[in-house]
This record gives structure tokens, sequence and C-alpha cells, in this order.
């Protein structure tokens, strides 16, 4: 680990206190600038003097060489699907393609509220993606607003709710039921449309324990939030009499997605039972995860459910070209109906989609169906090199993602936090940590079928490498990570006296 | 050969892992899915090599008109604003674009610092306490930002002024319909005396038209009515105009596009959320907050995640996980390169050229400007009629423009009874462009009155 | 072994009770304070609010997690502590001396009676009942 000073040689810059890199305030110099866009003088007079900034706008002053040094800098201090393997469990890492990335910028320079006619293309891409992705799930209509899953799940919920609300039941229908092995964005999602939420838990084998799923269901429940396989991995066993059970009270299957790496080409969604389902284009579509963010979240639904999608809808006309039916240039728009409205300003997050677009394309059908396969072999290979390492939650074949427990290592004093840690000195980046809740120091690991067979192996020696160390040496996995930029951090200060923004000097 | 150019398995190794689990073929772990519905036929396309998808998606862009390829006058939320070339330089390298979230704080300082320097940049910028991560974009951030102002005041009326951008106030009302909230709106002038039993006033300024609000007489109302007060902002104007810290404003929220992000027909984009400390644990989205590592290192990390889904499930501020960070590092790198001068002559030239343009255009015989008041860098414009009835709307002259290439906002369709133009002008509007606009509606303004003088 | 004080009744949900007269005071067990692990974060109602038994009275958070505070008894809020908002550290620390939560006037007496003694908490919390030992 480079050991850093308060002065940063290689800069000269004294940062407030040792850092890595120094922040822009403080290589800040006043009367330092580029010279990128210039002129305008004469504005200020058309601004009346009451409305004129009189706050100082004190952003940094740099150029542009400093600018380049510096988050060149911060780039090297990261770990990315470029630099190496994601195990993460249910975020399907997956190699982000460049020609995705190259592609998307032929449709940069198009403006969200351009005529409909200027835009054919684009919107040609949109139809086309909302058929592909209908017919890989076994749905029949799709929206591309959603941002990303969870904004998806809202949007399939407030549809649930119009959904009944037509019906005559809004009133009644109260409750949304989650199993608890559910990702926290589902509940949250469900609090978001004003409902109660019901947690059903998981039975022995590691599905949604169906008889506890009967009793919790009623004629007061909106749906169920069901994701398949699960996020221990595994595929309902008893899907289809989850998904009837559900029906029989008139309740909803809402699918989550994020698990479609382990299906494409191997089962439909809308085969199974469920009426929805929402796909995170940046997990099993291959776009960049962008350290955060973008993503996508398309969401297809059955019939029933398709006159509540968000508005505007693509529509095609007999002559092939396409239009937005609430804002046709040719005709009067058509109403909002029972769709429920809009969910963001414009259709959706069009640079991530054309990744996703891009990608299907490439792969076809055929390639698809591969990816999976080699998902789900990939993820049963490494079981199979660790199950004699750590214990695992259920025995049972895993899809494309299992789950470990470190609870074995915690009696030696070794939890999956420093499991966690002491894979970043082996040069990997962690698995998913102490998700799902149901399972006690959990390790979610989904290799994804782009890492070659001797990085699975590498991974699988590092992984046995450190419960080694756990029996030999258990303070040296606490100890970690060493080979890092930083040591672990102090997450309770930052919690107790939470500093968020950077402090200039009085 | 494998169907996925991705794949690195050859059929060499998947023999090997098949005889490791103890497996003949993939199928054998499949024993759940039941048997009618495994391995269906999807109906999608064969794949394609690179140099095929690459022609393929030239062919679909070959089919669109990019926004500089003829007058353009299409503006807010989203702009046509000059992005330095260091800016993708930068923000997209792979070490970013191809991060993941930054749950494991030692090996991801490139995201978390870069995520610190936008949330201060911005809180410069808009002069305000606090700034998260991001929100998807601008409308869902306005909306979430009345969801902050329901839980903080336990009021249920939230009251938008109609000089909102229409997608803005029309997302605000799908977010309601979650929580059944009641969204009253009224013009901008009558925001201040509707603040009694309201949660929020949500005011824009600029507003759509490009109108100057006097924002601290609505944000005075609303405080003395026991609200709050959200402006919806955006980042140019507040280089030039008093930011919302300085006008009393609880929350700001806005479309950070105009930061270094390209257009991109509708997405990504950036939310902009930023607010006083006191609503800080209402905040929804991810904080980066700055510490110390084991050897008194300075560092960053996410903190109050106990706001956030992955711990606080339905008790959360929001359900968000996914956001838009490339986005905000973008704007990062932007507004470091571009810096108070760059920022000021931006925003500069969009004013400067907007004026002298509408001083042209109002010369025209049936043309006056239809902005209440003063305006920033966008106007609207009120046009002489093509025909009597609905066809001869701005929407007709907003078509007819089309057909010569130049393209403009036309109110009719989605602002109530309005019947103009909206005309944006940004660093980017060439004299060239202001010129073809003009001689464009001064040649359909006469022919109008040719019409009717031969009638 | 955690510390489980033989002169307070206390909760299920971990929450203990110490009586004087009506007004009661009110926090949580060290057990409680163990499973969160180091507090940053408590929040509390305002004096004069009302608390009903078995409700959620405020949250206490850690870094990784937050937990709902559940009022053992219902009554009025007749004082909060400012110092464990200002050092929510004090809750590690001190969870019954300075980490203490909330005073309440006591609506109804017969409220103690359901509480755990610390024998039962003992149990609840799967420790045996008994003093010293490690």
């Amino acid at each position: 680990m480079t050991v850093r000073t308060q002065v940063i040689p290689e800069s000269g810059v004294k940062t407030a206190v040792p850092a890595l890199e120094p922040l822009l305030l403080e290589i800040h110099e006043e009367g330092r600038a580029g010279r990128h866009v210039r002129g305008g003088e004469d504005a200020d007079a058309q601004i009346p003097a009451a409305f004129q900034r009189r706050a100082a706008l004190s952003l940094p002053e740099l150029t542009e060489p400093q600018v380049v040094r510096h988050f060149t800098h911060l780039a090297q201090l990261n770990y990315a699907v470029d630099t190496g393997m994601y195990p993460l469990g249910s975020c399907t890492m997956k190699y982000n393609p460049k020609i995705n990335d190259r592609v998307a910028s032929l449709f940069a320079d198009l403006h969200p509220r351009q005529p409909q006619s200027t835009v054919q293309g684009a919107l040609t891409l949109l139809a086309e993606l909302e058929t592909m992705l209908a017919k890989l799930t076994g749905m029949d209509a799709v929206t591309l607003q959603p941002a990303a899953g969870a904004q998806a799940e809202f949007t399939a919920i407030l549809m649930f709710k119009a959904y009944h609300q037509k019906r005559g039941e809004g009133a009644k229908r109260r409750r949304v039921i989650v199993p608890d092995t559910a990702h926290g964005t589902n509940p949250a999602s469900a609090a978001m449309c004003g409902f109660e939420v019901t947690t059903v838990k998981s039975d022995a084998r590691g599905n949604i324990d169906l008889a506890s799923l009967k009793t919790a269901l009623g004629d007061d429940v909106v749906g169920l939030m069901l994701t398949n396989p699960n996020t221990l991995g595994l595929f309902e066993e008893r899907l289809r009499e989850v998904c009837e059970a559900v029906h029989a009270v008139g309740g909803l299957v809402y699918g989550d997605g994020a698990n479609m790496n382990a299906l494409l080409g191997v089962a439909r969604p809308g085969d199974l039972g469920f009426d929805c389902i929402h796909i995170n284009v940046h997990k099993t579509f291959s776009t960049p995860h962008g350290a955060g963010g973008p993503g996508a979240g398309p969401l297809c639904v059955k019939e029933p459910l398709r006159g509540f999608l968000p508005k505007p809808w693509i529509v095609r006309d007999e002559q092939g070209r396409y239009h937005l039916d609430t804002a046709r240039d040719d005709q009067p728009p058509a109403g909002l109906g029972d769709s429920i409205g809009r969910v963001r300003t414009f259709l959706g997050n069009f640079g991530v989609l054309v990744r996703a677009y891009t990608y299907m394309r490439t792969l076809g059908e055929e390639g698809l169906a591969e990816a999976s396969n080699d998902a789900i072999l990939a993820a049963n290979y490494l079981l199979a090199q660790l199950r004699d390492s750590y214990d695992l939650a259920f025995d049972r074949p895993c899809m494309h993602e299992f789950v470990l427990s470190a609870a074995r290592q915690k009696k030696l004093g070794v939890s999956a936090l420093d499991v966690a840690k002491a894979l970043i000195d082996e040069g990997f980046h962690p698995p998913t940590v102490y998700f799902p809740l149901v399972v006690p120091e959990a390790l979610m690991i989904e290799p994804t079928e782009t890492e070659p067979r001797e990085t699975l192996d590498a991974f699988a020696a590092a992984m046995v490498r450190i419960a080694e160390r756990t029996k030999a040496d258990p303070a040296s996995v606490k100890a970690a990570p060493k080979n890092a930029p930083l040591a672990r951090l102090d997450e309770v200060t930052a919690a107790r006296n939470p500093k968020l923004k950077w402090q200039r000097p009085t | 050969m494998n169907k996925n150019p991705y794949s690195s398995h050859t059929d060499a190794d998947r023999a090997a892992m098949l005889q490791r689990v103890g497996i003949k073929s993939v199928d054998d772990l499949l024993t759940a899915i039941p048997k009618d519905a495994l391995r269906p036929k999807l109906g999608l396309p064969t794949g394609m090599s690179e140099l095929e998808i690459q022609a393929h998606l030239e062919s679909l862009a070959a089919k669109n008109r990019n926004a500089g390829a003829g007058p353009f006058f299409l503006g807010g939320p989203v702009q046509r604003r000059y992005i330095p070339a260091a800016v993708p330089v930068l923000a997209l390298r792979g070490e970013f674009l191809t991060a993941y979230t930054p749950y494991q704080p030692e090996v991801s300082q490139g995201t978390l610092q870069s995520i610190f320097e936008y949330q201060s940049l911005i809180c410069e910028l808009l002069a305000m306490d606090v700034a998260n991560s991001s929100m998807y974009e601008g409308g869902s951030a306005v909306a979430e930002a009345a969801f902050m102002a329901v839980r903080t005041t336990g009021r249920k009326k939230v009251v938008i002024a109609s000089e909102v951008y229409f997608e803005f106030r029309r997302t605000v009302r799908t977010y309601a319909r979650g929580p059944d909230l009641e969204i009253v709106e009224v013009p901008t002038r009558d925001l201040a005396s509707a603040a009694e039993g309201a949660a929020c006033l949500i005011v824009q300024h600029p507003d759509a038209f490009g109108g100057l609000v006097e924002v601290r007489r609505i944000a005075d109302a609303a405080h003395a009515a026991g609200a709050l007060c959200i402006q919806v902002t955006e980042p140019h104007a507040n280089a030039l105009l008093e930011p919302p810290g300085a006008l009393g404003i609880d929350i700001a929220v806005g479309e950070g596009q105009p930061l270094g992000i390209p257009m991109s027909f509708g997405g990504p984009y950036l939310g902009i959320l930023a607010c006083r400390f006191g609503l800080v644990r209402q905040m929804p989205g991810r904080l980066v907050g700055e510490t110390r590592d084991a050897h008194g290192m300075r560092g960053f990390v996410n903190t109050l995640q106990t706001r956030e889904q992955h711990i606080r499930r339905e008790k959360a501020t929001s359900n968000i996980c996914t956001n838009e960070a490339i986005a905000a590092i973008t704007a990062a790198v932007y507004l470091a390169l571009m810096g108070p001068e760059g920022l000021r002559a931006a925003a500069r030239l969009g004013v400067a050229k907007a004026h002298a343009l509408a001083h042209r255009l109002s010369a025209l015989p049936g043309c006056s400007v239809s902005t209440d008041g003063d305006f920033f860098d966008r106007f609207a414009l009120r046009v002489p009629r093509l025909a009597a009835g609905p066809e001869g709307s701005g929407y007709a002259l907003r078509n007819a423009l089309l057909v010569d290439n130049v393209l403009v906002e036309a109110t009719a369709a989605h602002y109530g009874d309005r019947d103009d133009l909206v005309i944006q002008c940004t660093e980017m509007t060439t004299d060239a462009e202001m010129d073809a606009l003009v001689a464009a509606i001064e040649s359909i303004a006469a022919s109008i009155r040719e019409t009717v003088t031969a009638r | 072994m955690s510390n489980v004080p033989d002169d307070l009744k206390y909760s299920k949900e971990h929450e203990w009770v110490r009586a004087d007269g009506d007004v009661v005071t009110i926090g949580i067990t060290q057990f409680a304070q163990e499973q969160l692990g180091d507090v940053v974060f408590v929040e509390l109602p305002e004096k004069g609010a009302t608390v009903r038994q078995f409700s959620s009275l405020g949250v206490v958070e850690s870094v990784k997690a937050a937990s709902d505070i559940y009022a053992p008894i219902s009554g009025e809020v007749v004082e909060r502590n400012v110092k464990v908002i200002e050092k929510p550290e004090l809750v590690n620390s001190a969870p019954y001396g300075d980490g203490w939560m909330i005073r309440v006037r006591l609506a109804d007496k017969g409220e103690l009676a359901q509480l755990l003694s610390p024998d039962d908490y003992r149990s609840h919390i799967g420790e045996t009942a008994g003093a010293g030992g490690d």
C-alpha cells in the first residue's frame, strides 16, 4: 500500500489530513481556469438586479491538466469489472461489451422532445426492445420507463393498486406479501404505494413456505412479490402452486427479475404463473453498473395489466412508423385511460436501453440461452469447490448463484465481513455479505458466465485459503485488508458526525 | 464456437466443470422447473458479429435527425449544452463505468471521493447544506422531495405551480397515487396564498417559460403556514441567479443533465436533490460521508444507510437502490473543468442570445413575448395563427417550421389553455440558427398575410 | 453473560423499566445494545407526547441496523434524555445509566405487572438465572 502523507509528493499539495488524493478544494487556486466556453458579458444587463446572484459562486478554480490528473488518480483507486471479478450474488457482474458503449453515442444528440418524425430510428429501437423482452419473459406488453428495478417495482405495485381499484376492490386490498428472502426494495416499494407488508418465512428447502403463504393470504391481499430463482439462488420448487394460491384470492404475482440471468432460454416467467416481471438490464443484459447507476428496469406484463402501463405508449401505425400515443403529431392524442401516468419525465434511460438492445441482438436467442447455461454451470462448479470449507445454507443444486454461511468461521471469531476483507487482499472483490437475512453470516456468490475457468479456480482457491487461515491464524484474517488503498474505515464516526461535503476554511 | 462471444468457456472447460459437479448436463440441475415450461423457443433473432451490429445500429441512427443537424431551440429540462472534451474521457473511464456500488469502500475510493466532490459542488452551486448522490432524473426527484415534505409535516396536500414543467407535474401526480396525496396545481402568482394545510409549495425558478420568480415571498408564505418550500431549479441558472439556499428553500431539486451529460433521447440523466441539514435523515438515496481508516487516512464511505431500503426495508425513506452515479461523477468532472467562470460564461451566452432573439422575433408582425415578466435563457412567444380553429394553433406553426428543419416547442398540447411556442437558447445556439428561425417565422407570417389579403 | 440488573423490569423487545412512583424511566438492555453494535443515532419522542404499550416510541440506529424502541407501558413523556441524543454512544457504554431514553408518567400501573422479571428476561435471552460466573 502506498504510504501517503499530508503533502502528496507529486502534487505538492497539503491535504487537511493524510489522504490518498487531494480534494478539488485542496488543489484549487484563485485565478486558475480553463477556457472551454467564453463570452456573454452583455447578459448581466438582462437580469434585473433583484434576481442576480449575490451569494458567492465558490466553485473550485482549476486548470484542465489538474482536473485530468485528479480524476485519473481517483479512477486508479477503484476496483471494476474491467479490472477483476465481482462474485456479487444477485448483481450479475458480467462483462460490459465496449461495442455497446460505442453505439450508444450514435444517439447522444437526440432531444427527448423532438417531433416524432425526427426520431423514428430511436422509437424503432425501443419498440423492438419491448418486443424482444416480451418474448423472452413470456409476457404481452412492456414499459421501458423505469430507471431501475426499484422504480419498476413501484410502477408495478401502483398498477396493481389501479387494477384492484378498477374492480371496485381498492379499499379492501391493503397488504402486499413478500418472502423473508426478499430484497429490501420489495417491501420499500410496497410501502411507497401505501400498503402494509406481510413477510412469509422460507421452508427447510429454501422455498417460500407454501402453508405459511396460504395462511397469510386473504381477500385483502394486493399481491405477492417473488424473486425466482430466489435470493438463495434456488428455483422455487412449488412455484405454480404458489402463484395459483395468490390468484385464488384475487391477488396478483409480481416477479422480481433480478435473477433473470438463470432463466434466459431456460424458462419464461409468464409460463410459470407470474403476472408481470421486471428486468434489470444492468444485471442480465450487460449494461455497465456505473459505480451505482444508471441502469434500467423494464417492466413486462400480461394482457390484463396492459391498460395500466405508464404512458406515453409507443404505437406502430400501418405504414410502419412509430408514434407516442399521448403526443401524436398528426392526430389528437389519446387520453390517459386506465394508465397510471408517467413515472418519469421521458421514455426511459435510452442510453442504457440501447446497450441492452445491442447486447441482445449480438448474442441472439442461442447466445442468450448459452449465457444462462454457462452461468448456472459456473455457479455449481464453484459450489462444488467451496462446500467443504464453508457451510452451505441449503443443500440443493443452485441456479446461477448460491449462498454460503460463514457460521463455522464465526465460531472461531471470524465473521463474513472478515472473510470479505480478506478476499480483497487476495485480489478479489468480495461477494454479497449479510444478505439474504435468513442466512447467518451469509456470503452470496454469483460468478456469471463471463469469468474464465482459471479465474473461477483462483477465486475458489482464495476462499479455501481464507478458511484455512481462519483455523490457523484468525487474527490475520480480522486484520484484513492490508493490500487495498485503505484499511477498514470508521463507519461509526461517519454516521454519528456526518460530514457530507467539504468545508472551506473560514 | 461459442454462441455467446463474451463467454470464455470452451467445450473442454464445460466438460471439466460438468465432471467436477458430477452431472452429465446442466439439465440435470433443472429438475425443479416444470417440464412443459423448460427450454421454450423464444422467437428472438439470431446473433450478430460486432461488425454487423455496428452497421445495424448505424442504420437505425440514420433514421433520426440529430439536434445539431439544423436550427434547434428545444430546451428545459434537457438542454443542448457544450460538453468539454475531457468530460467523457474522465467520467467514462472503465474504472468508474464498470465499477459496482461502493459497498466495499476500501476498493472504491475513486467512486466515493468523486461522489463526495459532486455533493460538495452541488451544495456550493445551490447554496444548500447537503446534496445526495443522485436520484433518477428531475421529475421523480420532485416527487421524492414532495414525499419528504409529507413525511416531515404529516400533511398530505402538495401544492405545485402550473409553470413547473408539465412532465414533472405529471410524474408527481403518478407518484402521489402511492400514498394517496392530494395534488393541487395553481399558477405561480397564487402559490403564496395556497399554503394553508399544505405539506409543501413547489415552485420552479426559472419556470417552464423561462420566467423569473420571486421565490423568497413564496418560501416565507410556506413557512408561515407550517409547510416546506421546494424549488425546481436548473444548474446553469444558479451561476447568475440567487440560489435556492439564499432564498429560504428547504429542498432544491432539478434535472442535472446540462452538466456534461448527453441528451440521449430521454436518459440516463441526473436527479439533483439537496436540502437543509435538518432534513438529512428524511433524504432518499445514498449519501457519501468523510471519515478516516484504521491508520488515520482520510477516506469516504456510504453513510446514514439506515435511511435506505437494504436496512430499513418498508420503513425506508425511499425504495431507491440503483441511482445515476456515473451521471453524478460526470457532473463533478464538468463543474471542475468549467469552474465558476466557464459556468457563468455558458449561462450568460444563453441569456444574451435568448434576449437578442426575443427582441428580433417580437418585431415580427403578430409575434410577441408571452412569458410573464423577465425571463432567463428561454421565453414563450405568441405567434400568428396559421388558420382558424385548433389546426391554426402554435402546434401547426411548430409543424410548419419542422418542414424547414427548424425545431421549436409548442405549448398547446401540454400547458392547459396556453397556445404559444417556447424557445430555448444556450451557449450552443449559433447566429445562423437564430437567423434561420427569424427568417422562417417571418416567411410563414408573410404567407398568412397574403392568404388573408387574397380572400 | 449479559448484565441484567435485578432492580428493573423488562419487556420481550429488550427494553428495561425503572419504576419510581408513577413515573418510570425506560431504556434498552445491554443485550440489545450488544446486538446493535455501535449506536450512531437515537430518535425519541418529544416531552408531552403520548406513548402506547407495545407501540413504537422511537428508533435506535447503528451503522448497519435500525431498531424500533417499543413502549413497555403507556403514558405521557415527561422527559427525554438530551445527553443520549447528543452522544448516542452512551447507549453502548451505559445502557442502564446515562444511556436512559425517556421518562414516562404511567397511565395504568397495572401494565407493570405484565412486564418480565429479571429471571424471566434472562430466560428470554437464553441465559440462565443466577449470579456470578464468568
